[in-house]
């Protein structure tokens, strides 16, 4: 029961790309991923993609599918309508290095700038106790795959890579978020979420939250509160002036 | 003369899932310079996938718990082929291990009053893997990730070794390409730990990520080091069956942990016909009994559906067999009818997803179809067990691709806590070598010459045939010929068609250009499946008997007088050809062998 699809793929490098055409057998079930790696058996193997478990676990395939930020190994061939073309093209935001595959090195130099979690003393036991009420916001931001696709629909970086030295973007204001709310640690990070990570400059537009495959509420769980506490310590008039006064923020 | 960067280090850290991160954190932490060399970005190993937890004694849920239980689970789970020493010190350390995650900020599950909580799996005695929901992979991954950015450690990302450099009877090193663009690395290391994982995709239905091409076991035995139990694969009992590009994607037991069971094309809960002399001591021989167990463990035997997956992988290609599968091929879990919506979506989320999303089916409403998968080999480089060097000298194995800790068959659980506790040893082992060494090791430009060499040759075969259909031919192969169910005929005829493979991956050609170009990679990482396909060929024809991931249908059941006390070792002979033999298991202290007495 197998159809073909109309498959138009970006191939290309650094200095130059265009469009392919391929026309491809699709399976029943079959996901975009599927239909990629066709092409590479088939008809050209030196087809560069970045994929890992095809499970939606490791968010490593992530691309711009009909133009929508998307993981290929999630996105069933069956959302389409038969016979229609479909694009696949790299993660617009990040430096192009062949076809699908793109230069993420960005986030890993952000993740190196976050002050690494610092738990407060252990019980007598040398075991912590929390509560699963106080760790149910944390978990859904671990929840995130690090695929990227929040980074890449941001349009503070997307439409103006010169921001990227000022803004963490989406993924870190997660990770931010999760180790300002984790019950244990004591590190204080608001002056970096505030001045170095450029909280600032998210207008909330949640175009975020939309393309996360993990469905986490990263601007109204994480954001938000990331920049009311943030407004709290920095903006407050009268926290401000205690702070000039008896010196504490 | 060709280009290559040069690297020197005291340590480098082969793959870098939980075993990698873990030896890296440790070796750099005892003063190494430390390298961490991975294929894939950091974060993505295949670690990553592990769903229902990490098992550890720590007695949270079930204060009768400790150490000594959980040791006598997982040798009588690995069918007493474990090595002993491995199986304690596992045991020992978990708990340690797991309380040093959430130091380093991991968030697990909680108990009531507070502390990590724990669930039951297969061939555990008490509910003992402390997770989170499902996806309990990802929060080990990410934990020893972001505390690794901290600590020092160089790291190497999308960047495969594919070989092992030698000064004299020591490992000196490796030699390494940039997938990005193909150029060439030089790692001079004073020591070397292999934390490769495993070979599931030399079969055609496994629940692996791409990576798993035996790297680790293939440099190694390439490099002189012995394995061991190559035959042992286990085969995951419950991967999906449906649709046709899924299949093989992981089930976790937690469903069944959770309360789910498995049924038949008649709705009969099969697992009551299936259990085997060896564990009927402790299983429950009534459907009421096995449902009572989930609450009270003192009164109640375990369910069936949580023997260990060796047991439940047969029984479910037994039912398909005769003919009371589900619609495409497997058997139907059913958590749906057992436990509410609410319950299912907060203790397994993933799973519920991934049917969503993958499959239409809604497992709050639907039973899954789940069959056998190829998850896991217990075989791999044979390893000390304190200090994890394998038989070759300056050259070290966690995880995966260590052999000995699970014996013939893992228990689910233990694979998360092994990465963690041998991973550790492992770089700490590695470290001490390295700081003993007076100088550094020299490189041997010939042998560099002659590795490069032979990873380009592919690029002078443009037209020659390709890597993928290879690499297909031989998941089939393996598949069906060294699968669950094996006999003589089948895996010598296995062994002639690896042979025949071998001969076209020799003459494989590549089309293209060096850079991120996956028909390249795939041509060289060929080498390493084929390599470990033959060890588990042979292994498999060698060991005559049935036992744990290996069973043989012209030797069903165990001969504990011949095999039972048996290594199958694998070595490269000095002709260049495999060699296989048996050495006599470690024999284990009599204070440890009166908990099997009872």
């Amino acid at each position: 029961m197998s159809e073909t699809a109309n498959m138009r793929v970006f191939r290309g490098d650094a200095e130059s790309g265009d469009w392919q055409d391929y026309s491809v057998e699709v399976e029943e079930g079959q996901v975009v991923l599927d239909v990629i790696h066709r092409i590479q058996a088939t008809q050209a193997p030196d087809l560069a993609v970045r994929w890992n478990c095809k499970a939606g676990k490791c968010g490593s395939c992530s691309a711009e599918i009909n133009g929508e930020p998307r993981l290929m190994c999630m996105t069933r061939m069956n959302l389409f309508e038969p016979g229609e073309q479909i694009t696949v093209a790299p993660m617009k935001t990040w430096p192009l290095i062949r076809d699908l595959v793109t230069d993420v090195s960005f986030n890993y130099e952000v993740a190196k700038t976050i002050p690494a979690f610092k738990p407060r003393a252990p019980e007598a036991d040398g075991t912590y106790r929390m509560m699963q009420e106080d760790i149910e916001r944390g978990q859904e931001f671990r929840k995130c795959i690090e695929c990227f696709l929040c980074q890449d629909v941001c349009h503070v970086i997307r439409d103006h890579p010169e921001n990227k030295p000022e803004f963490a973007g989406p993924r870190f204001f997660v990770r931010l978020a999760e180790l300002e709310m984790h019950p244990l640690d004591t590190e204080d990070r608001l002056e970096l979420a505030r001045k170095d990570a450029g909280v600032g400059y998210c207008n909330i537009t949640k175009c975020c939250t939309e393309v996360c495959p993990e469905e986490i509420h990263i601007t109204d769980n994480a954001i938000i509160p990331l920049k009311e506490r943030v407004a709290d310590r920095y903006f407050d008039p009268i926290r401000w002036l205690g702070s000039k006064l008896f010196g504490r923020g | 003369m060709v280009e290559y960067e040069r690297h020197d280090y005291d340590v480098i850290v082969i793959g870098a899932g939980g075993a990698g991160l873990r030896a890296a954190i440790e070796a750099s932490a005892q003063g190494a310079r430390t390298a961490l060399i991975c294929k894939s970005l950091l974060g993505k190993a295949h670690t990553v996938m592990a769903e229902g937890g990490i098992a550890a004694a720590l007695g949270n849920v079930w204060p009768q718990d400790n150490w000594r239980v959980h040791f006598r689970d997982t040798m009588r789970g690995g069918k007493m082929l474990n090595n002993w020493r491995m199986a304690q010190l596992h045991a020992q350390e978990a708990p340690d291990r797991v309380n040093e995650l959430e130091q380093w900020g991991a968030l697990f599950d909680r108990t009531d009053d507070g502390r990590i909580l724990q669930r039951d799996f297969g061939g555990h005695r008490y509910a003992r893997l402390a997770h989170v929901g499902d996806r309990t992979g990802l929060e080990l991954i990410r934990t020893l990730q972001q505390h690794a950015v901290h600590n020092g450690i160089d790291v190497f990302m999308e960047c495969t070794v594919s070989r092992l450099l030698k000064d004299g009877d020591r490992v000196s090193g490796a030699v390494a390409y940039w997938r990005e663009s193909g150029n060439l690395l030089v790692f001079n290391a004073k020591s070397t730990v292999l934390a490769t994982g495993g070979t599931g995709k030399a079969f055609a239905v496994t629940s692996n990520s791409w990576e798993y091409t035996g790297d680790g076991h293939a440099l190694a035995y390439w490099a002189g080091a012995e394995l061991i139990d190559m035959e042992c694969v286990q085969f995951h009992p419950t991967g999906m069956v449906w649709p046709p590009s899924v299949r093989g994607i992981l089930v976790t037991e937690g469903v069944r942990g959770d309360g789910g069971t498995l049924r038949n094309s008649d709705g009969e809960r099969f697992m009551f016909n299936y259990i085997p002399d060896f564990f009927a001591a402790e299983t429950a021989d009534t459907i009421d009994e096995a449902d009572a167990w989930y609450e009270d463990k003192e009164n109640n035997r375990r369910t069936p559906d949580l023997l260990p997956r060796d047991e439940v992988a047969r029984a479910i290609n037994s039912e398909v067999k005769a003919g009371r599968g589900s619609p495409h091929g497997g058997v139907f879990l059913d958590i749906a009818t057992r436990r509410s919506t609410e319950y299912i979506r907060r203790r397994l989320p993933s799973m519920y997803h991934q049917f969503k999303q993958l499959a239409d089916v809604d497992i709050t409403a639907q039973p899954m179809e789940v069959g056998p998968t190829m998850h896991y080999i217990m075989g791999g480089i044979r390893v000390d067990a304190d200090t994890a060097a394998t038989t070759v000298a300056g050259l070290y194995a966690a995880g995966e691709c260590a052999g000995g800790m699970h014996g013939a068959n893992r228990l689910g659980g233990n694979s998360l806590s092994d990465l963690v506790v041998f991973g550790r040893r492992a770089g700490l082992g590695a470290a001490e070598d390295a700081a003993a060494q007076t100088s550094a090791p020299e490189t041997d430009d010939a042998q560099v010459e002659e590795i490069v060499a032979e990873m380009r040759a592919p690029f002078e075969r443009d037209g020659a045939e390709g890597p993928y259909d290879i690499q297909r031919d031989l998941q089939e192969t393996m598949h069906s010929l060294v699968g669950i169910i094996r006999t003589e005929s089948e895996l010598l005829e296995a062994r002639e068609r690896i042979d025949g493979y071998k001969g076209r991956a020799a003459n494989v050609g590549v089309y293209g250009h060096q850079q991120y170009n996956p028909g390249w990679h795939l041509a060289m990482d060929l080498q390493a499946l084929l390599t470990v396909s033959e060890a588990t060929a042979r292994a498999a024809n060698v060991r005559q008997e049935s036992r744990g991931g290996h069973t043989r249908d012209d030797y069903p059941g165990p001969n504990d007088a011949e095999w039972g006390n048996k290594n199958v070792v694998i070595r490269q002979g000095s002709d260049g050809e495999m060699e296989v033999t048996t050495s006599p298991l470690p024999e284990m202290p009599a204070e440890l062998q009166e908990l099997f007495e009872e």
